[in-house]
């Protein structure tokens, strides 16, 4: 009876959560409709003009800063955390390795806006002297990004390196391979699914981030042609216009937030399958 | 002698593993070490190639020497280029059945396909794999079954050409026939390399070593030829063992 009622009720928890989640969906569609119907998908997927109050709606420019800041910020972020994994938790000594784990840890719990500033304040300055312009730029938000996100690479990675199997490092070593020859042949190989969705987790952190990247990156919404260009991201789009969006207007920024989500879903299938898929 | 070993001592986390062992290794023979679990028979298998000295805390004191020399003063990566080990489980890596064997081959630099696949060949050959899977090289390793992907793990041993093999209770996860076959195999390889075989299963000792060494506690209470130590123990611990009094 008791066990009864407990677990009905944790089911109906469960729904709950996820009707909540349904909904807000839902609305999303709902209301993005409108753009899509009047301006039209293609018009807004592809449209490189974004001039609201001149019936322009285009957010390529947005998907393409989106993915351009992502893919930068990846290039500089997953050298640097596997790295810092691979060296805690093979080379570094216990006590360092127990003073790293609380610093990264909290380098993940620094709320977004306090690297926003710290981006705002050093490095548009310092990417304005070196390199003349504004300082707003795809580098700097890129940078900005990147350090948001190598604590979510540095820890997953650490877990994967840590669930290779010891066996295999000690048959490896047996053999009289050295220990990078083994973190080379054995570890990494073995470890380099669970890195990569550890990677497919980090790059949906580093498109859903709006804060930070306002704060650098310089909004404007043209398609970017250098590293030097200022960007606006799908995220930033959102952000920057709710307050006064009427209208299509108002419909074409839930339709940018269709967008965004659709990418993220994506990448969050794209892990799923290759969790399941090849088993790690 | 292949391998002597002198007042040796193993200590880890300062809690005594090993006291004062001493034992001599004869060339191209197979000898068991025997004894109940946590009597430091592996620790001390583990100290040969030093593979110990990966654990925190291990401290020893006294000598091993293979041919005559230190093993202490060869770099480990050599040392354990002739001291090959196969382990408890059967650990394949998840590659081919080709690449597991060529693994060490090509760690130690060697870059020579006709040698390369020369010496998969004779490895598997030698560890009585070949006609098995001759026709799946390039599939998983980990589809074979157990006893082969022992038999592969020495394979993998033997192709790095060692002198000494450590084998830590390798047939303890086996059915009887592929421990059967184990045993034949180990007994072919004693003519090109000198075998030490920890086993918790006494027929085993028996019925394949030529030596053996009785552990318990850290201490070795009896050392000698197989045949005396099973039919003619001089120490009453080591008859009351093997009668299976204990352990």
């Amino acid at each position: 009876m008791n066990e009864a009622i407990v677990e009905k009720g944790l089911f109906l928890l469960s729904i709950f959560s996820i009707l909540i989640f349904l909904l807000i969906i839902i609305f999303i569609i709902l209301e993005s409709f409108p753009a899509f119907q009047h301006i039209g998908i293609s018009n807004i997927l592809f449209g490189i003009n974004w001039a609201p109050d001149n019936g322009f709606y285009g957010i390529l420019p947005m998907i393409l800063g989106s993915i351009i800041v992502t893919v930068f910020a990846l290039l500089i972020a997953i050298p640097l955390s596997i790295g810092c994994a691979i060296y805690i938790e093979e080379f570094s000594q216990n006590h360092i390795k127990t003073l790293f784990k609380p610093i990264i840890q909290t380098l993940a719990g620094i709320p977004s806006i306090v690297y926003g500033f710290f981006g705002l304040m050093v490095l548009v300055p310092i990417s304005r002297d070196f390199f003349g312009g504004s300082g707003f730029t795809i580098l700097v938000a890129s940078m900005v990004l990147a350090i948001m996100i190598l604590p979510t690479i540095i820890s997953l990675s650490q877990d994967a390196i840590n669930s290779v199997p010891s066996e295999y490092v000690e048959s490896s070593l047996a053999l009289g391979s050295t220990h990078i020859q083994t973190i080379k042949n054995i570890i990494l190989p073995k470890a380099s699914l669970k890195i990569t969705t550890a990677i497919i987790l980090a790059m949906g952190r580093a498109i859903g981030e709006t804060l930070a990247i306002i704060m650098v990156a310089g909004n404007v919404a043209e398609i970017p042609t250098s590293i030097l260009s200022p960007v606006r991201t799908l995220t930033s789009n959102i952000a920057l216009e709710m307050g006064y969006a009427i209208d299509i207007h108002y419909n074409s920024l839930f339709a940018t937030a269709v967008v965004l989500f659709s990418i993220i879903m994506v990448l969050m299938i794209i892990s799923n399958v290759i969790e399941h898929k090849w088993g790690c | 002698m292949k391998l002597k070993v002198k007042n040796f001592n193993v200590k880890i986390n300062n809690k005594d593993i090993l006291n004062n062992i001493n034992i001599n290794f004869k060339k191209n023979s197979i000898h068991a070490l025997i004894g109940p679990s946590g009597c430091g028979k592996s620790t001390f298998l583990k100290s040969i190639n030093r593979m110990n000295d990966l654990i925190d805390k291990f401290t020893f004191d006294g000598n091993i020497f293979l041919d005559d020399k230190n093993i202490y003063d060869i770099d480990e990566v050599s040392l354990r280029k002739k001291v090959g080990m196969v382990f408890q489980k059967a650990t394949p890596f998840p590659k081919s059945i080709f690449e597991n064997v060529a693994y060490g081959l090509r760690i130690h630099g060697i870059k020579d396909k006709k040698f390369i696949n020369k010496k998969v060949k004779e490895s598997l050959k030698a560890s009585a794999l070949w006609d098995e899977v001759k026709d799946k090289l390039n599939s998983s390793a980990l589809n074979l079954s157990g006893g082969q992907q022992q038999r592969l793990c020495i394979a993998r041993t033997i192709a790095v050409n060692p002198d000494v093999i450590l084998m830590d209770e390798p047939c303890s996860a086996l059915d009887p026939i592929s421990t059967f076959k184990i045993e034949d195999l180990i007994q072919k390889l004693k003519r090109k390399y000198t075998i030490v075989l920890v086993t918790h299963n006494m027929q085993q000792a028996k019925r394949v070593s030529d030596f053996t060494s009785f552990f318990l506690n850290g201490h070795v209470i009896e050392s000698g030829k197989t045949n005396q130590i099973f039919l003619n123990p001089k120490k009453e611990k080591t008859e009351s063992y093997i009668s299976g009094r204990f352990g």
